[in-house]
């Protein structure tokens, strides 16, 4: 059978050269980085390495990178961090209602311990009003988290004009990039961000590594406390094999860039044109054009997302119905319930995450299959008008 | 042709685990599915039930066994309709002075429903679970019969009693025709990382099996200390609540008395739980509701029958009148003990299930 992934926003393959490069500290450069002799200043240098590449990418300085076990850590980091460091300034936070749930449980948390936090509502597209931010500042505020590009839908936010706003306030600016980088330019110098997270398994490196950038003056506190690796503001052996992959990931991401936007766009359009003009009562959800390159994502209409998925599983093509972190709960996506997409239509959703290595074919297979699904769903779904003719 | 498509009911016990596996060994297209019903509340993994058959660690175990096999394998969530189906169902009968039956109302509306509509939108012709019991089709009677489990001790068709024609046509069995001891051959024979696995007893909702605690936490308005009535009306003390107390208990009633006592019934409108010596326990008949007749059409005239009024009780002789469409009054050819309304009574003739319903009223002597 075909197998065709498509859920590139979950996870990405290794890239083969990201891999070669991982291996040899794997096996006979396993030194640890912190350790004097031969073994550690490889190891150190290795670790120095990724940082410079990865700083390349973002256009940031290499000293302005701490890394980190993954995206999750790099947004517990970056909202707790900063809540500490700034406790006396004020406890005011802002966020939106669509970020990913290392963000939003990590807001919840702090919450509970004494800040406050408000969480900005979006538009139809997904779109945070600068508006909003600006009513919603407070002399309290002390952190403006806003993701650049949202994990379901692929709204990507004015993250420039936003920061701006913050940051004429002297608030610090926070945004969670995990989807973006990779997959659209980003310079921080030329954003304003004081702090960015990002994973290496979204961007073809290996999962369990990940890192925050961390404007040189931001006042931030560290997370994790012990030895005094990444200049103490990450405590913990660094995970150099992920790291190393991570640095080639981010050089590959750097040097394809172009070309990646180019091959994802051409697909995703495929795939929209494709999937608007073959089947009925479906919706694009996000925004047709201020989107991730990579991501597709619809709702049909009196069609049950999980039965779509299992479905498409059993037809070879993986996707998803939102995140893969929320998937097993069914509860309507927050992110689409934002969007103000009525529950019954929202449990109706799929995402379809494009990647480097898809194809023209893939797109077309997809086109083969999905419309048949969807369409002997509905025959059988008692939503459908005239449909639910199988009476159980 | 190609092979017949089923979907699995995967609680990763021992029973759906061999399910599967023979299913795939006679060649048909297998896919396995747990039910996710858990209420978000009660899903800390450290407190959690281990013999609860949906559990986070039995989504684990069957997720494992699903992989060993190679067979794809979904969670789907039911958590909703379990809420609603099953669990309102349970603390609504035990408000109103009965007995309920979860399993058979899980059976009817979620495993063979719900999870069924699951199956069918995945193209699958037929939901199996590991049930003891057997489904046939006969061709005289135009009917799918059900029938027991050629294993006694582990028959299970009571609590299947309430599945329709429709139901039955898109269900198999394949443990009906086995012992637990083959099936427990079967796994160990497959290697199958579940095969040592103890069974479950226990009502897979309620944690640490304390039903009563349950309710309280549920129910807490539901429940109003009142007083203990011997059948004269004569005050014997005070209960703690009607849904703490099952026709036919014996235990923890905190009465002194000459002799031993017994519930032979609670009176909602009373809020009286009612005590008596074991005689008053018996019962000559009762009304069921609900019927569903399975392996035979809706009789229009009496019948007889076997009868078993609780899931392993015994079987008791009677004679089965219909009362319009889904009523049956049972006289028993000798007195039954232990007649809890809101249980099931379940008909048979030898091994088939003709029919059952649950219990509205039983018939003092």
């Amino acid at each position: 059978m075909r197998r065709v992934y498509l859920d590139h926003a979950a996870t990405t393959p290794v890239h083969p050269e990201v891999l070669e490069e991982m291996l040899p500290y794997l096996k006979e450069e396993f030194g640890n980085p912190s350790s004097i002799y031969s073994w550690g200043r490889e190891a150190k240098a290795a670790v120095e390495k990724a940082r410079t590449r990865l700083a390349n990418l973002l256009g940031a300085d290499p000293a302005e990178i701490v890394f980190t076990s993954g995206g999750t850590e790099a947004d517990n980091f970056a909202l707790r961090g900063v809540a500490a460091a700034n406790r006396q300034r004020g406890n005011h936070i802002i966020t939106t209602k669509i970020e990913h749930h290392a963000i939003l449980h990590t807001a919840e948390q702090l919450e509970k311990e004494g800040f406050r936090v408000t969480y900005l509502p979006v538009d139809k597209y997904g779109l945070v009003r600068p508006e909003d931010l600006e009513e919603a500042l407070t002399p309290d505020t002390i952190l403006v988290s806003i993701m650049f590009a949202n994990n379901e839908i692929g709204t990507i936010e004015p993250i420039a004009e936003l920061a701006r706003i913050a940051k004429s306030k002297g608030v610090i600016f926070h945004t969670d990039a995990v989807q973006a980088v990779g997959n659209v330019p980003i310079n921080v110098k030329e954003l304003g961000v004081d702090l960015l997270s990002l994973s290496g398994h979204k961007i073809y490196g290996p999962k369990g590594v990940g890192a925050l950038y961390i404007r040189r003056g931001t006042r931030i506190e560290p997370l994790l406390l012990g030895g005094a690796q990444e200049r103490k503001w990450r405590a913990g052996t660094e995970n150099v094999p992920g790291i190393v992959g991570l640095g080639k990931a981010a050089e590959l991401a750097a040097r394809e860039l172009p070309q990646r936007i180019k091959h994802l766009t051409e697909l995703r359009d495929l795939l929209i044109e494709g999937i608007l003009e073959k089947i009925d009562y479906v919706r694009l959800n996000g925004h047709r054009t201020q989107r991730l390159p990579g991501n597709a994502n619809f709702c049909f209409e009196f069609v049950e997302g999980e039965s779509l998925l299992l479905n498409l599983d059993l037809a070879g093509i993986a996707a998803s119905s939102g995140s893969a972190c929320t998937s097993g709960s069914l509860e309507p996506s927050h992110v689409l319930t934002a969007l103000g997409i009525p529950p019954e239509i929202a449990h109706g959703s799929l995402r379809l995450t494009l990647g480097r290595n898809n194809t023209r074919e893939d797109v077309e297979y997809v086109l083969s299959v999905l419309p048949d699904i969807v369409a002997k769903l509905r025959a059988m779904s008692p939503l459908t008008p005239g449909g639910g003719k199988e009476n159980v | 042709m190609a092979p017949k498509r089923v979907v699995v009911a995967m609680s990763g016990g021992v029973d759906s685990s061999v399910t599967a596996a023979l299913l795939k060994e006679q060649g048909y297209e297998v896919i396995g599915m747990t039910m996710q019903i858990w209420p978000k509340s009660q899903e800390n993994p450290a407190q959690e039930n281990p013999g609860g058959c949906c559990s986070l660690s039995a989504v684990e175990d069957a997720r494992s066994v699903a992989y060993e096999l190679g067979i794809p394998y979904y969670v789907v969530n039911l958590r909703e309709t379990f809420e609603r189906e099953v669990i309102d169902y349970f603390c609504h009968e035990y408000a109103s002075g009965r007995t309920p039956n979860p399993c058979i109302v899980c059976n009817h509306r979620l495993k063979f429903k719900a999870l069924l509509e699951k199956a069918l939108a995945l193209g699958a012709d037929y939901v199996a679970t590991g049930h003891y019991a057997r489904v046939r089709y006969d061709e005289r009677r135009g009917r799918f019969l059900l029938l027991k489990g050629v294993d006694k001790h582990k028959d299970q068709s009571y609590a299947l009693y309430g599945l329709t024609q429709y139901q039955l046509g898109h269900t198999l069995f394949p443990l009906g025709e086995l012992t637990k001891d083959e099936t427990r051959h079967i796994a160990t024979r497959l290697g199958l990382p579940v095969a040592a696995k103890q069974d479950s007893q226990e009502i897979c909702f309620v944690p640490d099996n304390d039903y009563r605690g349950f309710l309280r936490q549920r129910i807490p308005e539901k429940i109003c200390p009142g007083p203990f009535l011997d059948r004269t009306g004569r005050v014997l003390g005070m209960h703690k609540g009607l849904p703490f107390y099952t026709v036919g208990q014996r235990r923890g009633l905190g009465v002194a008395a000459r002799e031993r006592l017994y519930v032979t019934g609670l009176d909602p409108e009373r809020n009286a739980v009612i005590l008596g010596p074991l005689e008053d326990l018996y019962r000559t008949g009762l009304k069921a509701e609900a019927v569903n007749w399975v392996s035979i059409a809706p009789p229009s005239s009496s019948l007889t029958a076997a009868v078993k009024v609780r899931y392993n009780g015994p079987e008791t002789p009677a004679e089965l009148i219909p009362k319009g469409e889904s009523e049956v009054i049972v006289h028993f050819r000798q007195p039954v003990r232990a007649v809890a309304p809101g249980q099931a009574a379940v008909f048979y003739h030898e091994d088939e299930v003709l029919g059952g319903g649950i219990i509205a009223s039983a018939a003092e002597m």
